[in-house]
């Protein structure tokens, strides 16, 4: 890729590229897993899609130059599906692709939470729930304060949500109009321990955000054109904008759909055979 | 003192009948080691990277004036310290220099972790003004007292910790902490200690200063204690030539001037507003220790318990954090 080249917002891509794209992620997430021996498959495969959409069409990056100043900024709340992030950023041009092959071992810049000052892309470490929508919001105020016209994207899980510190930047963001500021609740409806509605209920999730301050849109995070929809549209908002995403945790391996348990985990060889076949059946098809 | 540290208007300004009466504005009158607002001021003046963060405290800590001059480069996060601590880190992400303040208690407790993980850990340029550190909330109580803070800054990573001793130490530390890689945690007190140096002085990163020479003691102290340890000097005249090192750099922490004042005067008395574990006397023992120096050595600090309520003035004495408090210590430590 050509060091210098803008990739502009909103590029002209195929639904069903960014379907099989969304689909890669998750094979790839397989694959580092495998390196790693543990981690967070179903966390990324709730989000895969808006992945796909975010680095594949929506955000205006600059791969060649990851400070160029005038970049969109994406924030990955949830931090711990970073191992979805790292192939995009890779395959995007960031940093070499067999820095991958490092995932979590000794030495490598790749962790489970993505480090700033080692992940070339990734715009603001993560680690600690709950932090990363106030960073967001100082961005987005950076940008009003020099003139520059980045978005600023913070992708926060449900969970996330119950942290205090969350609804302390929602506050802000509304108190200051950010309506370069927009938001995305990855809304798969579980935590570690369990669903949402019985470890700790955050529903309904818009409405709160609404009563804070913000304009809101809610979707189904796995429908492509939908996810492009509201991508689109957040981008004009008036307001900062929260687009909630229902999702299904461990989309895309129906075994993983329909048992609450993968938040983290490791694939044997059977059942990562069983797992990476159900993902390309679908990306031939 | 000089005329330009006095920052604020006289407080008939506010329009009070009674000179007895007092407000928040007023206030401010009271206190002009609180020189941060003015110092932010200049910088901004001739720095368009400087912005200012408080948390429902401008009128207390004085960014009220910072406000008033550059609305646009000031930010009132209501009070939501955690949430300020992290917007600053995205504000610096973009290559801004955030001055963060609020009480030294909330600054360094409640947000510990956004100063780990959010400002030192990624190296953002944040500068965080904790201001009423130690008891100086008197009988505010312990809520809002901050004894801990020094040991808490002091292990993470990429902090530098810098403690101002008078309104004119603010200033200069503000000044050469300005463009330093990471974050900065400078404590101050609540702007009413009194002055230490006649101006501003020019500090050099990671040393002391001296600001007393002696033989026979040194007094190496922080905050208001380099007063009063400057006021045991005076006691002692006669009896002890004590070297006072004003301990304005916590971390990193001036080796070559504690080993040089254990060879050259045998003894060493920390004074510090701060618990006695993990603090600056922590941190000269770890030093002295590491050496293998044969010197007397004490810590005067506060107990390590919660503090009684009072008027500051009132703790200061009963904790010995006076002229008093420190020349006794002295003469006990001498005495050994």
């Amino acid at each position: 890729m050509d060091g210098d080249a803008v990739l502009d917002r909103n590029r002209d891509v195929e639904m069903r590229e960014l379907e099989r794209r969304a689909d890669w992620i998750r094979l790839e997430t397989i694959r580092l897993v495998e390196v790693a021996k543990s981690g967070h498959y179903s966390s990324v495969f709730s989000c895969a899609e808006m992945f796909a959409a975010l680095y594949y069409r929506t955000l205006r990056i600059k791969p060649g130059d990851p400070a160029w100043p005038d970049r969109d900024r994406f924030l990955l709340g949830k931090g711990h599906a970073a191992i979805g992030q790292y192939p995009v950023l890779a395959d995007l041009g960031y940093f070499p692709g067999d820095w991958l092959d490092t995932y979590t071992r000794l030495g490598s810049n790749l962790g489970d939470h993505p480090d700033m000052r080692k992940v070339p892309g990734i715009d603001f470490s993560s680690g600690s729930i709950g932090h990363n929508l106030s960073v967001g919001v100082g961005m987005a105020l950076s940008a009003r304060m020099t003139g520059r016209d980045y978005l600023t994207w913070v992708m926060l899980g449900d969970g996330e949500l119950n942290e205090g510190q969350v609804w302390e930047a929602a506050m802000s963001a509304a108190h200051y109009g950010l309506s370069n500021l927009v938001g995305i609740v990855d809304a798969n409806g579980m935590g570690l321990d369990g669903d949402m509605e019985t470890v700790m209920d955050i529903e309904p999730v818009a409405a709160k955000f609404e009563s804070f301050g913000w304009s809101t849109s809610e979707i189904d995070g796995h429908d492509m054109a939908a996810v492009c929809a509201a991508f689109d549209q957040a981008q004009s908002a008036d307001r900062p904008h929260m687009i909630v995403a229902r999702t299904k945790k461990g989309k895309g391996v129906t075994f993983m759909e329909t048992t609450p348990h993968w938040h983290l985990g490791y694939l044997g060889p059977i059942d990562k055979a069983s797992a990476v076949a159900e993902i390309e059946s679908r990306m031939t098809r | 003192m000089t005329a330009e540290l006095t920052p604020h208007a006289p407080a008939e300004a506010a329009g009070l009948a009674d000179p007895a009466s007092w407000n928040i504005e007023t206030s401010l009158t009271k206190l002009p080691a609180l020189t941060m607002s003015q110092e932010l001021e200049e910088l901004a003046a001739v720095r368009d990277d400087v912005v200012v963060l408080t948390a429902d405290l401008a009128s207390s800590n004085g960014l009220s004036s910072f406000a008033a001059r550059y609305p646009e480069r000031f930010v009132n996060t209501g009070i939501a310290e955690q949430n300020m601590m992290s917007v600053a880190a995205g504000l610096a992400s973009t290559g801004l220099i955030p001055y963060v303040s609020t009480f030294a208690s909330f600054a360094s407790l409640l947000c510990a972790e956004q100063l780990r993980t959010d400002l030192a850990y990624p190296r953002m340029k944040v500068r965080v003004i904790a201001h009423h550190a130690g008891i100086s909330m008197g009988f505010y109580g312990t809520s809002h007292h901050a004894v801990e803070d020094i040991a808490i800054t002091r292990s993470m990573g990429n902090m530098t910790v810098v403690s101002a001793c008078d309104g004119a130490a603010v200033r200069g530390l503000i000044r050469a902490t300005v463009d330093i890689d990471g974050p900065v945690y400078l404590r101050i007190g609540r702007g009413a200690e009194k002055p230490v140096y006649d101006a501003v002085p020019e500090f050099e990163h990671g040393r002391f200063v001296s600001v007393a020479e002696g033989s026979d003691a040194t007094v190496i102290a922080t905050g208001l204690g380099v007063k009063a340890a400057l006021d045991a000097a005076d006691l002692l005249r006669g009896q002890v030539s004590l070297r006072v090192l004003d301990a304005a750099y916590l971390k990193p922490i001036d080796q070559a001037g504690i080993l040089a004042a254990a060879d050259e005067t045998g003894a060493i008395l920390t004074v510090e507003e701060h618990n006695p574990h993990g603090g600056l006397g922590g941190a000269v023992a770890e030093v002295l220790a590491e050496s293998g120096r044969a010197v007397r050595f004490a810590r005067h600090a506060l107990p390590d318990d919660y503090a009684l309520v009072a008027p500051p003035s009132h703790l200061y004495r009963h904790y010995g954090l006076t002229g008093q408090g420190v020349a006794d210590a002295v003469t006990a430590l001498l005495a050994r």
